[in-house]
């Protein structure tokens, strides 16, 4: 099997495969992360039982989560040995350590805390647990910063140079990690890994709102996340654009390929809103546009002239229909969380926020949105910026691994089959979670016998839980 | 003999992380590899508890190795992982069923949750199998042309390299038993300590298998063991092997709880030793040097920083997270 093949285009097969299937988990885990540090301190702080109760139903699903997170990342750190091993011969100076320092910063944080958060509140004690809490939402974020460091250095490299063995090396560490367009790509995925954690917070808490107008826990849920859809989806668009124009400035052949712009517009380029992007015959079919909208978004001048991919070498080319197409699922994603956050805001001060059964039903809808966005966001970055793993000077074709084809179509075939069994079910496991109302005396994901029988007394379990204190002072 | 210079230093950090993780994952991949041989629910739970809060933190120890390695040795990284293309998918195809069963056998019914114990024992044996017969593979040598893998993609397929696969699963299964007999109590700690026995052979047995057979692999490795003056730092390892398994075996009939796991992990850790004569300086034996497959210094000090002060900092907050948890885990208790 897969003899004849082209084992490159089965390695970005698989890349492309377990990347989407993994970060799903992280734009979840790290909006998660801190709303459950939210919950927790708004818990401690003012007492209200509804807070916890809110916690401990999240966290259960945080378990699920992020233990499948945690099994698809592993597979993401080994893979760029395994298919990418030309790759990681040639950045390895530069951004393993990147990688690294992500391993030291964040993931330990995160697993070292992640049992006492999950299992500990009973053991530690409040605040100490809140501390564990905050050190997992904090290392989500130490997370975010390095993974995009790396990605972005890829993107637009700096402060490197070029050794006897063509490897790059460091030159600059602080323009390497500062690289010109990590700052934007950052801020622009940890307030999408937010929306989405909103939008799936807001979905849940309309979802038993439909059902409940009355339930405390869904109440406060549904009013926090579009607190965030409302005050975040602006600022999240604002964001984009201004990514946008940074990638203008460093990859203009990748906005090229996100506009559909195959021809060059010497006063004025259209805004292509929608088409077919033929990339043989190199022109748009079916453009719908608006005349000279383009160059007003991307330049700020109506007549200003912008280059098209005819002016670039077609060896060099991005595939412009899937760049093209996922940029504007992305687009219209965010714009939908805007109308939510919108929508929010107008029945909240009309006072009617917990009972409008439309709006209900939007925030039901948009559930997934941002995942939808975020995955449609990172193909259009990913696909924008080939043919080239690092821009411009390394490609693709050249960063594979030396291996046959039936290799990677046997690891790529496996992978599929194993992810829809696994992943699927913790996906329905999730869907089952969320599907009971947050109720009051909510329990954490703890792992014990669930009920105890009638006959047991309080008496009996304080004389159990003396007991086992005892035999942990013995073993002390 | 050993040159004071980073390369060497972070051979040494590469070395202790992929240690400590076998270390802290050889255990929890052994209670997996033990699972069939514990049917009942209620020690399956107890079971799984005894883990449940540390898993994820001694899995980043496997992050560590892989992306310390591409950092520090990135030749070696892209050399390694290519030749050990299939052993590498099977293994984290092996950890992710393990690793989500965890939480999953959890939100599911009783029938279905015999489907996750399944994965997790099998997600298990999996991953073990394909670590040992890396290990092996690495042993016997890969074929290397200029800066790349030069071999086909079922060249680490040997007898050898299956003997590394089952010594692997043995020792960490003596691990998990062992680890059973420190955490638990009543049947299942009694049914640990035979466990133990019987696996404590097997593995005297794997070791001095492999043992044997290591030398017949490369003449290299019969000189840096047999030849004068070598033997005068090689010979305390199998002096202090039997002395280990005197004081395990002694443990063992002595019934003392706390002590087998921190034996077995000292046998541990002199197998790893030995298998450090064995390759150094090589990091792919018999090609590549650590020196060779080095970053530049400027990437490695540069990382050098963050491991002195993180390091310490992460055993200690590891430490405390399983202070928090100390103790014989039971069914009934109010254990997370």
């Amino acid at each position: 099997m897969f003899e004849g093949w082209d084992a490159v285009a089965l390695a970005r097969a698989q890349f492309a495969f377990t990347m989407s299937f993994h970060i799903v988990f992280p734009a979840f885990t790290i909006g998660l992360a801190s709303y459950l540090a939210v919950l927790e301190a708004l818990w401690l702080w003012t007492g209200r039982e509804v807070f916890i109760n809110l916690f401990n139903y999240w966290l259960k699903i945080f378990a699920v989560v992020f233990g499948m997170g945690v099994v698809s990342g592993i597979v993401m750190s080994y893979q760029f040995g395994t298919n990418w091993s030309a790759f990681s011969d040639k950045t390895g100076p530069v951004i393993g350590p990147l990688m690294a320092y992500e391993v030291l910063t964040a993931f330990f944080l995160e697993a070292g805390f992640l049992g006492v958060m999950l299992f500990g509140l009973e053991r530690v004690g409040h605040r100490l647990h809140f501390v564990a809490t905050l050190m997992v939402a904090i290392g989500t974020l130490i997370s975010a910063f390095w993974i995009l460091s790396a990605n972005s250095w890829m993107q637009t490299p700096a402060g490197y140079a070029l050794n006897a063995d063509g490897q790059f090396v460091a030159a600059d560490w602080l323009k390497v990690i500062f690289n010109p367009s990590f700052p934007y790509r950052l801020v622009h995925m940890v307030l999408a890994a937010y929306l989405t954690t909103a939008l799936v917070v807001g979905a849940v808490g309309a979802f038993h709102l439909l059902r409940n107008q009355n339930l405390a826990g869904p109440r406060v849920m549904f009013s926090m996340a579009m607190w965030m859809a409302t005050l975040v989806a602006p600022i999240q668009i604002i964001a984009g654009d201004q990514h946008g124009l940074n990638t203008l400035d460093h990859q203009p052949v990748k906005i090229m390929a996100m506009e559909g712009h195959y021809e060059s517009h010497s006063d004025g380029a259209p805004l292509i809103l929608f088409g077919w992007p033929n990339q043989s015959a190199g022109k748009v079919d079916y453009a719908v546009e608006v005349p000279k909208l383009g160059s007003l978004i991307l330049k700020h001048s109506l007549d200003a002239p912008l280059a098209g991919l005819d002016t670039v070498p077609r060896k060099d080319w991005p595939p412009v229909p899937i760049t093209f197409w996922s940029f504007r699922i992305m687009v219209a994603m965010g714009f939908l969380m805007l109308g939510l956050g919108l929508l929010s805001l107008f029945m909240r001060l009309r006072g009617t926020l917990y009972e409008q059964r439309l709006l209900h039903r939007f925030a039901v809808a948009m559930g997934p949105a941002g995942f939808i966005a975020v995955l449609a966001g990172w193909i259009t970055t990913e696909t924008g910026r080939q043919p080239f793993t690092v821009y411009g000077l390394l490609r693709t074709a050249e960063s594979a691994s030396p291996l046959a084809a039936p290799a990677v179509g046997s690891s790529l075939v496996a992978f599929v089959i194993v992810y829809f069994a696994v992943f699927a079910a913790g996906i329905i496991y999730i869907l089952r979670l969320m599907a009971a109302p947050p109720h009051p005396g909510e329990q954490g994901p703890s792992h014990d016998v669930p009920t105890r029988t009638a006959g047991i007394t309080p008496a009996a379990g304080v004389a159990s839980a003396t007991g086992a204190a005892a035999t942990e002072g013995a073993v002390r | 003999m050993i040159a004071a210079d980073v390369a060497t230093i972070w051979a040494f950090i590469i070395a202790f992380a992929v240690f400590v993780y076998v270390v802290m994952d050889g255990f929890d991949l052994g209670l997996g590899i033990l699972f069939p041989l514990f049917p009942a629910k209620a020690d399956r739970d107890v079971i799984m508890n005894s883990v449940a809060p540390v898993w994820d933190g001694n899995e980043t120890w496997l992050v560590l190795g892989g992306g310390g390695l591409m950092a520090a040795f990135p030749l070696a990284y892209a050399v390694l992982m290519p030749a050990l293309y299939t052993p590498m998918i099977a293994m984290l195809i092996g950890l992710i069923f393990r690793g989500v069963a965890f939480e999953f056998r959890w939100r599911t019914t009783q029938r279905k949750r015999n489907r996750w114990d399944v994965a997790f024992a099998g997600g298990s044996w999996l991953a073990t199998l394909a670590q040992g017969i890396a290990l092996g593979a690495i042993l016997q040598g890969i074929h290397v042309e200029e800066r790349h893998y030069a071999g086909g993609w079922w060249d680490w397929l040997t007898p050898f390299s299956l003997l590394t696969g089952l010594a692997l699963v043995v020792g960490y299964a003596l691990l998990g038993a062992a680890w059973l007999v420190l955490k638990t109590e009543g049947e299942l700690r009694d049914k640990a300590y035979g466990l133990s026995w019987s696996l404590l052979f097997a593995m005297l047995g794997s070791i001095g298998a492999v043992s044997i057979a290591t030398p017949f692999l490369h003449i290299q490795y019969a000189q840096r063991w047999f030849a004068w003056p070598n033997i005068i730092l090689t010979a305390p390892v199998p002096i202090a092997v039997a002395a280990v398994t005197i004081l395990l075996l002694r443990s063992l009939a002595k019934r003392q709880d706390s002590q087998p796991f921190f034996l077995s992990l000292a046998l541990f850790a002199l197998s790893y030793a030995g298998l450090g004569i064995s390759m150094y300086p090589y990091i792919v034996p018999q090609s590549i040097t650590i020196w060779q497959a080095a970053s530049p210094e400027n990437s490695q000090i540069f990382m050098l920083f963050g491991v002195a002060v993180l390091v310490p900092l992460i055993l200690g907050y590891t430490a405390w997270a399983y202070w928090v948890f100390r103790g014989k885990v039971r069914p009934e208790s109010g254990y997370h």
